[in-house]
């Protein structure tokens, strides 16, 4: 499904990542491990073409999508979740989640409107209520559901449980074990050993921006 | 006033209002989804006013109307896909200085292709007539405006919040790089944004032709304008400019109708002020927390070293022997080329180490340069006080309006550093009795010891090499590593006890005074003083000096104002289109080094 | 004389209600935690205490001497020292100059126009650099240091005033486990030998019971529960709305 090798990446001069070479196979939940500035947010967002690999090859289904632009990314049916929500305060729940939609694909789980809201019962009460007047845990199921109003083959879930209370810790990992139910890839940045231990097959462990032998 | 001369009044602020809504409302656009703020939009506001007239001698008024319109956007649409996309990356400054551009090139595009003269547009057939409102007549076409504006604003908010592409430009306004994350086609977001913003803005200037002459100083007038119903309403709101414009456009109509034309921009600014005060984010505004700060990565600035001081006093002793080589033309350039140094030094005070770019410095610069003529042709002062005292002018003009700049930070306080330049620059040119208006002032000579060319250059190398000293000397001292704390985290800055406006309005203030200084000093080696010496233009000369040089190093304005000064004497010198050339110089650095020459320098020696 | 006094402190931003009717005492020498789902309230309670946001209403006492209406720079004169969630430093300056320029306000020499800045101070600050054990990485950039000693960073500007209170925003997100404790031990250790109160906020459980003497638990701007950590673990209340069966 998603592959990546020998890949490098950074900002400016400062090069963060160090010949990063990983897989998640259809199906999969994958964690990526590490301590914050280890580089797991930025390998996403290299994958996701938001910071520009410096070398190395990044293949979806694949196709080679590294030195594409984002959207053309995103629309290749490969979802990303930021590490700090990112939700559009100024929208509502609903125009948030219009802005991630996309067409219907064959090959990918779909995510209606009314699937999302079963899925994260919480945002069906507040859907004309502005993002910026949510709590903390409910922008963070936003933003899942934002991604996946997109209906993608792949995700990329960067951190979903960081400066969540425990008990919203709890909820997100049952949504990531139901999007794994739904057949959806997904590719998971935690800080939390206790957490991926929950919901990944298998993890990486990145240490200052190199990978850790399995 | 009688009661219909107020409602009369009322409903002429109403028809103004219109226009500069349209206007305003495509900076908001363009503003909140690209973050760039289009200076040339007044230029586009021109180009509708030049076009309407010039089609509808051709094609009828109303026919003109929309084609102008719809030509200004895909003329927007070009300057978006062909310089602003190359750009959009670069630093903030960079981008402004090329919207810049554009507003001297389209101005010469249109010199050359309509002439210097004020150009009437033909009146709106069918709305030729005036209708009688108690008791009153007045014009058909402007009831016709009144309808106008309220129905675009309706038009576009429900474009924003009723349509798919409404949400996806509202969404982008806050974070574009996650809408790009969701599979939206950022390029063409922006390019269309642009295109309506441009298409508005060009809307308006040919809605307005059968009340206005189109004229080639509307650009300024009319961005400064759309600038202050922006900051007042709130940035990226579109009814908050449509408050504002309707604000901003009754207090015109009722100063002017009062007779009181003059007083019409100290109005606005108080009405500014009170607002900004109040509202430091503008009427309808959100507070700026979503903004990203100032860039946490700002380069260190250590002191310059042993070596580095040795040189610059190489350089200083250059300079004392150069008389004894040359007496001519060279000197008038070197002390052209002293005075404007000391001029950009003084906005890299405020810009680098302050992080708060200027687009009015010229402001400070001609406050000096007036105070200085004033105080010698007016009060009679002897030279030598009057050069002593003049900066006190410009202490005095950055004290004021230092004081509401430092309530905003980033594109917020260039804007309003830009509105309060356009203020001073309309006092000086209006202000006949003591700046002498549009003519401005003559004989503003040195004392008979400093007449010579050799003697005054001598003073101007020791009161800018002096001053240099001590603008330099200040960024090392605790309060100019306040200042740079200040900068990078105002946040803790303030944790630590530091007081963050405080200090930057002090630091506004001692970038006023020496700017002053090189006004004073500029006032008196030409002999005369125009009211071009605090335009607009001026104040980018400033930024483009600083720029070339480099914002994160100390000397770095000294070398970008010889090398601008060097470059503006050699082209300018009997060429029309000058204005064009510098246009085509800034796209050019701004194009071949979008990170600035000293971090192209700097990226070269890295490698 | 309890070192921060609160009292019915409350603040609402468009009609909802962030902070609600809020008083707690912290005396010195006490370590005390506010904890509480995202959104409960914490990061503005932390925000009217150091002066950024004005509350609707209450009283925040240091001491003798109310903190309300007062910008943050005089609330740090006062004595009240801050770490922030995600750190703030001057990225421009070295680890030193930005010790230096929290010691040149504490001296009240920030008007002083013709000293040079980079001689003022250096013993002090490589003192307080080496009690947070920063010393070594003085002359490196802030802009290049990992996390956790920019939280040490901040420590050390937060000392600089010598302050009766200090307030910890988040002070080991983002941290390995092992720093968590360091930086922990470090504030329990000011706490008793200075007498400093320390008032944090904290996701991590393991820091909280382990650091904290006493917990003060929000939820939707209330405070639901308040004691010692094994109180506040059994309290029925908490666990429904935030710790859960963790």
């Amino acid at each position: 499904m998603l592959e990546v090798s020998g890949l490098n990446a950074g900002y400016g001069r400062a090069q963060v990542l160090f010949d990063i070479a990983l897989e998640a196979r259809r199906g999969e939940v994958v964690a990526l491990l590490g301590r914050n500035g280890a580089g797991k947010s930025t390998t996403l967002k290299a994958i996701m073409g938001l910071v520009p690999p410096l070398s190395g090859e990044v293949r979806f289904e694949g196709t080679r999508i590294d030195g594409r632009e984002p959207h053309e990314i995103a629309r290749l049916g490969l979802g990303y979740v930021p590490e700090d929500r990112r939700i559009f305060t100024d929208l509502t729940v609903a125009e948030n989640l219009a802005v991630g939609r996309q067409p219907a694909r064959a090959d990918a789980p779909q995510w209606s409107t009314e699937h999302l809201l079963a899925l994260f019962p919480a945002l069906s009460r507040m859907l004309d209520r502005s993002g910026g007047r949510m709590s903390g845990g409910e922008q963070q199921m936003l933003c899942i559901a934002r991604t996946l109003a997109g209906n993608p083959k792949a995700i990329l879930l960067d951190e979903p449980s960081e400066g969540l209370a425990p008990l919203v810790v709890e909820q997100m990992a049952g949504v990531i074990l139901e999007l794994k139910r739904a057949g959806v890839t997904v590719l998971l940045a935690e800080q939390s050993a206790r957490f991926t231990g929950r919901v990944a097959d298998r993890g990486y462990t990145l240490e200052k921006g190199e990978l850790l032998p399995a | 006033m009688s009661g219909s001369a107020v409602l009369l009044q009322f409903l002429n602020g109403l028809s103004g209002a219109s226009a500069l809504f349209l206007v305003a409302a495509g900076l908001s656009l363009i503003f909140g989804v690209t973050r760039i703020v289009n200076f040339a939009h007044g230029s586009l506001y021109m180009l509708g006013m030049y076009l309407a007239v010039w089609l509808s001698a051709r094609i009828g008024f109303w026919a003109s109307v929309p084609l102008a319109a719809a030509l200004v956007a895909a003329g927007g649409a070009a300057v978006e896909m062909l310089l602003l996309r190359r750009i959009y990356k670069a630093p903030e400054l960079f981008q402004l200085l090329a919207t810049f551009a554009v507003v001297l090139l389209v101005k010469d595009l249109a010199l050359w292709a309509w002439g210097p003269e004020d150009t009437l547009g033909p009146r709106a057939p069918g709305f030729a007539g005036a209708v009688e409102i108690a008791g009153r007549a007045f014009p058909q076409y402007d009831l016709l405006l009144i309808g106008l504006g309220p129905l675009v604003f309706l038009l576009l908010y429900l474009l924003l919040t009723k349509t798919r592409w409404g949400i996806l430009v509202r969404a982008a306004t806050q974070d574009r790089e996650m809408v790009g994350a969701l599979g939206v086609n950022q390029k063409l977001l922006f390019t269309a944004v642009f295109m309506l913003g441009a298409g508005l803005a060009g809307l308006g200037g040919a809605l307005v032709i059968p009340r206005e002459p189109a004229s080639l100083e509307i650009d300024l007038a009319v961005v400064s304008d759309a600038f202050v119903v922006v900051v007042v309403g709130g940035l990226g709101s579109i009814p908050g400019a449509f408050l504002a414009a309707l604000l901003i456009g009754e207090i015109k109509a009722f100063c002017i109708g009062l007779g009181y034309s003059k007083i019409t921009l100290a109005v606005e600014f108080i009405v500014m002020a009170v607002v900004l005060v109040l509202r430091p984010w503008g009427l309808l505004g959100r507070p700026q927390a979503a903004m990203r700060g100032p860039a946490a990565l700002e380069a260190p600035l250590d002191p310059p070293s042993g070596r580095a001081v040795a040189a610059l006093l190489a350089l200083f002793a250059g300079l004392a022997a150069i008389p004894a080589f040359t007496t001519g033309y060279t000197l008038v350039l070197l002390t052209d080329v002293l005075v404007f140094a000391l001029f950009a030094a003084s906005l890299h005070f405020m810009m680098g180490p302050g992080g708060m770019a200027s687009f009015g410095h010229a402001a400070y610069f001609g406050l000096g340069a007036y105070g200085a003529g004033v105080l010698l042709l007016r009060l009679a002062a002897p030279m030598e006080l009057a050069l002593a005292l003049a900066p006190l002018f410009a202490l005095a003009g950055a004290l004021v309006f230092g004081w509401f700049c430092v309530r905003l930070s980033g594109v917020y306080l260039a804007m309003l550093t830009l509105a309060f330049a356009q203020i001073a620059w309309s006092i000086a040119f209006q202000w006949d009795a003591v700046t002498g208006g549009s003519n401005g002032l003559i004989g503003v000579w040195p004392a008979a010891w400093l007449a010579s060319k050799t003697a005054f250059y001598y003073a101007a190398l020791l009161v800018c090499a002096a001053a240099l000293a001590l603008l330099w000397r200040l960024v090392f001292s605790p309060f100019g590593y306040a200042l740079r704390a200040s900068r990078d985290s105002a946040l803790r800055a303030e944790a630590i006890g530091i007081p963050v406006r405080a200090v930057q309005w002090a630091a506004f203030c001692v970038a006023g005074l020496f700017a002053g200084l090189a006004g004073a000093l500029f006032a008196f080696s030409k002999g005369s003083i125009s009211p071009e010496t605090l335009s607009v233009p001026r104040s980018v000369e400033g930024l483009v000096m600083v720029l070339l040089g480099g914002v994160q190093t100390l000397t770095g304005p000294v070398w970008g104002a010889a090398l601008f000064t060097w470059l503006e004497d050699s082209v300018s010198r009997g060429f029309e289109y000058w204005r064009a050339a510098i246009g085509g110089v800034i796209l050019l650095l701004v194009l071949a080094f979008p990170r600035g020459v000293a971090g192209f320098v700097r990226e070269r020696i890295a490698r | 004389m309890s070192v921060l006094s609160v009292r019915g402190l409350s603040k609402a931003y468009g009609g909802v209600q962030a902070v609600h009717n809020v008083s707690f005492r912290v005396e010195g020498g006490e370590v005390v935690a506010m904890i509480g789902p995202n959104g409960a309230g914490k990061s503005t309670c932390f925000n009217m205490l150091n002066g950024q946001l004005a509350p609707d209403a209450g009283e925040i006492k240091l001491g003798e001497a109310s903190l309300v209406g007062l910008a943050p720079h005089r609330i740090w004169r006062l004595g009240v020292g801050r770490t922030f969630q995600i750190t703030a430093t001057f990225g421009s300056m070295s680890v030193r100059e930005n010790v230096q320029m929290a010691l040149l306000s504490h001296h009240r020499r920030l008007a002083s126009i013709l000293s040079s800045a980079p001689r003022c101070c250096v013993d002090e600050a490589d003192a307080l650099l080496e009690r947070v054990g920063m010393r070594s990485q003085a002359g490196r950039p802030c802009a290049v240091l990992a996390y956790g000693d920019l939280k040490r960073v901040e420590l050390a500007l937060a000392l600089a005033h010598r302050p009766r209170l200090l307030l910890m925003d988040e002070p080991t997100a983002g941290m390995a486990p092992g720093e968590r404790g360091e930086l922990m031990q470090l504030a329990a250790v000011l706490a008793r030998d200075d007498r400093l109160a320390v008032l944090f906020t904290e996701h991590d459980m393991d820091v909280v019971f382990g650091y904290a003497s006493r917990v003060i638990v929000l939820h939707m701007g209330e405070i639901i529960a308040s004691g010692t950590p094994d109180e506040v673990r059994a309290d029925p209340r908490v666990r429904e709305v935030y710790l859960g069966d963790a």
